[in-house]
């Protein structure tokens, strides 16, 4: 844990830039033609905040996220995640990051599915070096906290979708992370599992969570606080919702 | 923090082995049947070896054994029957030696001879061994009780014998053969010992075919009688009435074996060299043949080399196909599973975890394989000891060798799989389907 607050110790003060990117660019290397997927991306979000990436398909939302996600490296320029330069990190130093500081929700849920609800909600502890007992333990608060309590020992394929979303929020919530990165949350839900979800990641929110959501939904764009819009791969507008 | 994290990785890989039951148990066959055939391997190459060695060393390392054998008939008689036939090793040779060749401790003089013994009303069939007073010194033969031949024995000739536990057993029963008389041709002879069962007597059947008294081979297994040499030239004579297909001959021959002891080891080879010179010079006939046991040793361990690296190819050919098996399931699995690693990778898992993850399952396959393997290969050697009546000998050494060899196939045909999966794009592998 030590390792992970040296290279990753981000102010946890509302208002202060947790991450920001500098002409950033991203390309990919598709045979011979070089596909680029994010141009010049100059992107400041503060800590707290609740931020919707939207676009059409193929503008670069996936790829902005992952690169907030740390699982992508940008081609050029600068991403800084607090004080530290992404790039220049190590591939066990992004995993650190990924596993302490940021929680991954997915469209298609991305549940492990041969575990049950628990050791699903388990897995980030796991390579956070958290004992058996004090992972199960906080595992099973996390699953009843977002309504599982009587599902603790179901398989994934035993689950509603809603019910896997709500899975794979707790999982998030696993290292009390300070961004949670959403692809997508509602894409796969009915609008009544999908307002549920929306009503989990609004409180998440509300408890101080900086949440960014790549969305098509526009109810989501409407409960966030800023709106980004994407297109082929450039910030084409930013909006800010009034509260 | 490292065992608790290998025990819960030892815990999920058990899990998603067992969550393929069938598919595992075939995997990890490969590494039984390879594990446990080189132990059955090993187990019967060593017991093998041990037996060999063991024939040998009774026969004496320090010793070098000339026996005498049957000369090849030569032309000159032109298939007109010989009615008396000399030859052999005569007391002279023995003296020759004596007086010719350094470095000796002793020499023994035997002389042999298939004879009926009678106590009582009981009668066997015995080998009679005319000796010296040191016949000990180069025998394992072991007194029991009593005493052996004493050089006064030998001089004055006298009508004693010792015997050993065989003879006493199928002679004497439950009396005590001590100052017992044993009718052997007509005259009696005192027991004044009783040494122990002569335990090469097989091995020097198996070495020694042609011997003089090839005829009585088929008993091989006589109770033996010692009789002061002495004795036993003056009341058998060298000469023995063979009768065969109707027609009689008859044999001169003054003994059976010569057996030298040389006094250091390091000196066999030259005395052996140094005897053939001088038997060449004697013998026209070659009516005699020299063992050496150390030289028997020697092949034999060279030959157990030889049989223990073609055993062990054959079992490491087995490991191997086996590893190959394993490395080609695991490669599967890591496919199958890609997405699960992207998942682990965004939540977390840094390459290492999933190389441990993937490695550890390798490892539980190929040791359990190994565990099973080794009773597998143990009960096999037990297995043709029952059956085959072959000697085999499960050595701890093997047995670590086994477990070794499954835990380096588990690594190092694991590392690959493992690899690939701690090294592939996690995007792309959240993305697979």
């Amino acid at each position: 844990m030590q390792e992970v607050d040296k290279i990753a110790d981000f102010s946890k003060d509302n208002g202060t830039p947790i991450l920001k990117m500098e002409s950033l660019c991203k390309n990919y290397q598709l045979g011979t033609v070089e596909l680029r997927v994010l141009r010049e991306i100059d992107l400041s979000i503060k800590s707290g905040e609740y931020v919707a990436i939207m676009g059409p398909s193929g503008s670069g939302k996936s790829t902005l996220l992952n690169m907030i996600g740390c699982l992508d490296r940008p081609t050029s320029g600068n991403y800084f995640l607090g004080d530290q330069n992404v790039a220049e990190l190590e591939d066990d130093q992004l995993s650190l990051i990924r596993g302490a500081r940021i929680g991954f929700v997915f469209q298609s849920f991305n549940l492990i599915n041969q575990l049950n609800v628990v050791e699903n909600i388990e897995v980030p502890m796991y390579y956070q070096g958290f004992t058996e007992e004090e992972s199960a333990e906080r595992a099973m608060e996390l699953a009843t906290m977002v309504g599982l309590g009587d599902r603790m020992g179901h398989r994934p394929s035993e689950l509603s979708g809603g019910q896997q979303q709500r899975v794979a929020i707790a999982r998030s919530l696993a290292n009390d992370p300070l961004i949670i990165l959403a692809d997508e949350p509602t894409g796969n839900l009915d609008s009544e599992s999908g307002a549920e979800i929306l009503g989990i990641l609004d409180d998440l929110h509300a408890q101080g969570k900086t949440l960014i959501a790549v969305t098509h939904d526009e109810s989501i764009a409407a409960g966030a606080e800023r709106v980004i819009r994407l297109l082929d791969g450039r910030i084409k507008k930013q909006e800010y919702n009034k509260r | 923090m490292f065992l608790f994290r290998l025990k819960r990785t030892v815990k999920l890989g058990s899990k998603s082995l067992w969550m393929h039951k069938l598919r595992s148990t075939l995997t990890a066959l490969g590494i039984i049947f390879g594990v446990s055939s080189v132990i059955a391997m090993l187990a019967i190459g060593e017991g093998a070896s041990q037996d060999a060695q063991e024939k040998i060393a009774q026969l004496g390392s320090h010793n070098i054994i000339i026996k005498t054998i049957d000369p090849p008939d030569d032309q000159s008689s032109g298939g007109q029957q010989q009615t008396m036939k000399e030859y052999g090793l005569t007391y002279a040779d023995a003296e020759r030696f004596r007086n010719g060749i350094p470095n000796v401790q002793v020499i023994v003089p035997n002389r042999r001879l298939p004879q009926q013994a009678q106590y009582r009303t009981r009668r066997v069939s015995v080998e009679v061994v005319g000796t010296v007073p040191w016949f000990p010194e180069i025998s394992s033969e072991r007194l029991k009780y009593g005493r052996f031949l004493s050089s006064t024995d030998v001089h004055y000739k006298r009508g004693i014998c010792v015997v050993d536990e065989k003879l006493v057993r199928d002679l004497f029963g439950f009396d005590d053969p001590l100052g017992q008389d044993v009718k052997i041709a007509g005259d009696y002879y005192r027991v004044v010992g009783v040494v122990t069962e002569q335990a090469s007597g097989k091995a020097k059947n198996n070495l020694g075919e042609k011997d003089a008294t090839g005829a009585k081979k088929a008993g091989a297994n006589l109770g033996c009688i010692y009789i002061p040499l002495n004795t036993v030239q003056n009341r058998f004579g060298d000469m023995t009435l063979q009768i065969s297909a109707g027609s009689r001959s008859f044999e001169k021959v003054e003994l059976q074996e010569i057996i030298v002891k040389v006094s250091e080891i390091d000196l066999v080879m030259g005395t052996r060299r140094t005897i053939e010179t001088l038997m060449a010079r004697f013998h026209k006939k070659s009516d005699y043949e020299i063992t050496v046991p150390l030289e028997l040793m020697r092949q034999a361990k060279e030959f157990q080399r030889i049989f223990t690296i073609v055993l062990g190819s054959i079992a490491a050919i087995s490991l191997l196909v086996g590893g190959i098996g394993i490395m080609n399931i695991m490669l599967a699995t890591v496919s199958e599973r890609t997405r699960e690693i992207g998942i682990r990778r965004a939540l977390g898992a840094k390459k290492r975890d999933i190389i441990f993850q993937f490695l550890s399952e390798t490892l539980i396959l190929t040791l359990s394989g190994g565990v099973l393997g080794i009773l597998l290969g143990s009960l096999i050697p037990f297995l043709v000891t029952h059956f085959g009546q072959m000697r085999t000998v499960i050595t701890m050494g093997s047995l670590i060798l086994a477990f070794g060899i499954s835990a380096g196939v588990g690594i190092i045909f694991g590392l690959y799989p493992a690899y690939r999966a701690a090294n592939m794009d996690p995007i792309e592998s959240l993305r697979h389907e």
